[in-house]
């Protein structure tokens, strides 16, 4: 694919972990306008396989920025700091038992006697421990403090991926 | 500089010419096809006045085949030969057909891990050739009602479709000739039909069930663009396991012993026969033969429902779990729009409006609404409508992922992912020395492979010796406008490369298609290399076209050499275009697109600047 720019420029927004979400959508409208392969249908076959690349990469694009977690993984990236593999990035202790007293909360979970109350009650928790996440990376960022950025951004992983298991436990409480 | 002449004197080629393009809506049970006329899209009927066409196709020891209402006459004292409801069995495996009610219904021959064909009086008939018989019916029923060859089509597919289902679809409708102008959603289509006719705005739900698939989609609509926020619901489940719980219910009832196939085609049609009758009363009196046993009994409404509940119950869940795919409550939808034959019936109705508390849309036709909706959007992308504000962004409803060791699927685009969309993954060798990759491409929820459709495997090889862990093998997934899925795999440090389209296990590959295209020629005596050489001249020809529009328009993007090289190729092709050599001329295409490529790029970075800054490109325009 001959896209050279990186997500932020090709939406037009400032490279910045801070970012205007209704401006986001707003630009992407404007261009799914203009990209999306339906607008090439009736023209050659070289300009709809173009139309399907572009608008690909605006898609993934504004899914990237979207996110908190892949947006930070993507501000790193673009630093040069993979963060999709295991890396060596020492976690804190203290961050480590907390993630096991969750874990063993959310497994105690269907055995309690109100199971919905108690996956609203750690949805919260996980919910400002996120917010919390969030705010030091930006801070990080900010400052050029790298390391300490791509450390927050693997707790943040721990902690997405145990929010998408109490969303899979609340699907199977639904069934 | 002279503008290039592309049409021949006598032969018209207006730039802004209509052209005649048709939404088909195939169906389980009934088929459509529609277009826009005189600004309205309308269903087009067949000489009969008759608007749906039943998607029934009856092989002859002749080699003829009956389509539609003269078929249907025959579904139960012919059926083997009488194919109904052949959607379900799209795409599927000889092994996925033990789970639907009708596997008894057809003798099928074909490996178990291979497609299906069914043994006619005409021969082996794949679903995809059944498919094709419908499609060619309602193109040709097009064409006479349109007064001339048609440009291209819209097809519908379910949106719970997967990958091997739409490939299907499509190499359907190739077979029958048609050129696929895209692989359409019914409830996208569906909610075009009805937001453009309501001038709707918000959140709408679509709740889609149809004769053999089910459908949830949660839509946003703002200002002509149609976004789906989430998709769901069951490839498996339609209006015909409506009738199939009935029918089994008359089984018991009736204490049947004699299953024959016959016998179960004339319980079939009993049963849909009393379905209908209790979407208007509540009792139903049912007086049929089976062979010599005469049969006379009662259905009533709280019967048929009892029966039903599961089903209706099994919608539900999927249109549950789709509103929390799309973030958004039920009280957050305003409008909840039913299509499909089955939405008729009064328990569907009532479950669906205590889901989301209000009364559902049922003022428009079930049955139409969907090719109604699939015109629309082939009017636009046929580019009749060069102004049309209209954009549909679907996305796509099953996840794709690749299995890795120990039978796992890790997924690399989830559902109700937008499309189009690419995505790549790395992976690595697990052995010293390894050489090769497996790589095998799934699609579906769960985390076991065996869990999961497959849809493909391939092997890329030629990686170089290497440690374990060493290589570094990228795997991208490609899904186009249709929702299909291409993939390549390639190994970073040597650059070995390989792809493929994907090609289910239970398709039918190029060579297959081939021949069957052949075979059809031979019948409906079409000269095979008449046809390809037309249809790279129209292709050369809208290369043509439309680059000389984008030179008139943006023209300033290129230096005066690059223009004159650039026109040097064009004037090649256009030479090339009078010849009938049909590989010159794509050879001819290939150059020219490579010579026009940078000119392409300049000039879609050029729109994507103007999209940012907000400007309509008149407003560019009028400032130069």
């Amino acid at each position: 694919m001959d896209i050279k720019k990186n997500y932020f420029e090709f939406i037009g927004l400032p490279v910045s972990y801070h970012i205007d979400l209704n401006r986001l959508s707003e630009q992407a409208r404007e261009l799914q306008k203009t990209l999306h392969p339906d607008r090439y249908a009736h023209l050659s076959d070289q300009e709809q396989r173009r139309a399907v690349q572009y608008m690909a990469h605006l898609n993934e694009g504004v899914a990237t920025l979207k996110s908190p977690l892949r947006r930070a993984q993507y501000l790193l990236a673009l630093q040069g700091i993979d963060t999709h593999n295991e890396s060596s990035t020492p976690i804190d202790p203290m961050f480590l038992m907390q993630q096991m007293e969750l874990r063993e909360q959310l497994e105690s979970v269907v055995d309690a006697a109100d199971p919905y109350a108690e996956l609203d009650a750690l949805t919260a928790a996980v919910e400002s421990e996120l917010q919390a996440l969030r705010a030091d990376f930006a801070q990080q960022f900010e400052t050029e403090q790298l390391d300490q950025a791509t450390s927050t951004v693997r707790k943040m992983q721990f902690i997405e991926k145990l929010a998408s298991e109490i969303e899979r436990l609340e699907d199977r409480l639904d069934d | 500089m002279a503008l290039l002449q592309i049409a021949e004197p006598g032969q018209s080629e207006a730039p802004h010419q209509h052209k005649l393009a048709v939404g088909i809506d195939l169906g389980t049970t009934n088929s459509l096809v529609a277009s826009v006329r005189s600004g309205d899209p309308v269903t087009l009927p067949d000489l009969n006045d008759h608007h749906l066409l039943p998607s029934v196709v009856r092989y002859m020891p002749c080699g003829n085949h009956q389509v539609g209402y003269e078929a249907m006459q025959h579904a139960s004292e012919d059926p083997f030969n009488t194919i109904i409801s052949v959607k379900r069995l799209m795409g599927r495996g000889v092994a996925d057909l033990k789970s639907l009610s009708e596997e008894g219904s057809y003798r099928f021959s074909g490996d178990a891990d291979g497609m299906p064909f069914i043994e006619t009086a005409a021969g082996q008939k794949s679903p995809v050739q059944v498919s094709a018989d419908i499609l060619s019916t309602l193109a040709q029923r097009a064409e006479a009602a349109l007064g001339g060859e048609l440009t291209g089509a819209v097809i519908t597919v379910p949106a719970y479709f997967d990958d091997a289902q739409r490939q299907a679809t499509k190499d359907a409708a190739r077979l029958a000739g048609l050129k696929v102008l895209r692989l359409l959603n019914e409830p996208t289509a569906a909610a075009v039909a009805y937001g453009l006719d309501q001038g709707a705005e918000g959140v709408i739900a679509v709740y889609d069930l149809g004769g053999g698939t089910f459908d949830i989609s949660i839509l946003r609509l703002h200002k002509g663009v149609f976004e789906v926020l989430a998709t769901g619901g069951d490839s498996a489940l339609g209006g015909d396991d409506l009738d199939y719980a009935l029918g089994q219910w008359l089984v018991e009832q009736l204490e049947l012993k004699d299953l024959s196939a016959s016998t179960a085609r004339i319980l079939t049609e009993q049963a849909k026969y009393a379905k209908e009758c209790l979407s208007s009363l509540s009792e139903v009196e049912l007086d049929f033969s089976v062979g010599e046993q005469r049969c006379q009994l009662s259905v009533t409404r709280e019967q048929f429902d009892q029966l039903i509940e599961p089903l209706v119950r099994r919608t539900l869940r999927a249109c549950k779990r789709t509103l929390k795919d799309a973030g958004v409550t039920a009280e957050e939808v305003a409008e909840v729009v039913m299509v499909g034959g089955s939405t008729r019936v009064p328990l569907v109705r009532a479950e669906v409006e205590k889901l989301f508390a209000r009364q559902p849309h049922v003022d428009i036709d079930p049955d139409k609404v969907v090719a109604i909706g699939a015109a629309l959007q082939a009017d636009v992308l046929a580019g009749n409508k060069p102004d049309s504000e209209m954009l549909l962004l679907d996305v796509i409803p099953l996840s794709l992922g690749l299995e890795t060791m120990g039978g796992l699927v890790e997924k690399v685009i989830h559902r109700n992912t937008p499309i189009p969309v690419a995505k790549a993954q790395e992976f690595t060798t697990y052995q010293d020395g390894q050489t090769a990759m497996m790589i095998h491409v799934l699609q579906g929820e769960r985390e076991l492979v065996d869990d999961c459709r497959s849809l493909a495997r391939f092997v890329l090889r030629g990686i170089p010796p290497m440690n374990a862990g060493a290589a570094k093998i990228r795997v991208t997934f490609q899904v186009d406008a249709d929702g299909l899925l291409g993939v390549t795999a390639k190994e970073l440090v040597s650059g070995v490369e390989s792809s493929v389209q994907i090609k289910p296990s239970y398709g039918l590959d190029d060579n297959q298609i081939a021949t069957m295209l052949q075979q059809s020629y031979v019948n409906a005596q079409h000269d095979k290399e008449a046809r390809a050489l037309r249809e790279q001249q129209v292709e050369a020809d809208r290369l043509l076209t439309s680059l000389t529009d984008a030179l008139n328009v943006d023209g300033a993007l290129l230096s005066v050499e690059e223009r004159q090289v650039l026109q040097a190729e064009m004037d090649k092709l256009d030479q090339l275009m009078q010849s009938a050599d049909s590989v010159a001329i794509e050879a001819g295409i290939q150059a020219l697109a490579r010579a026009s490529d940078e000119f392409a790029g300049r000039r879609m970075d050029q729109s994507i600047q103007k999209a940012l800054r907000g400007h309509t490109v008149d407003e560019i325009e009028g400032n130069q």
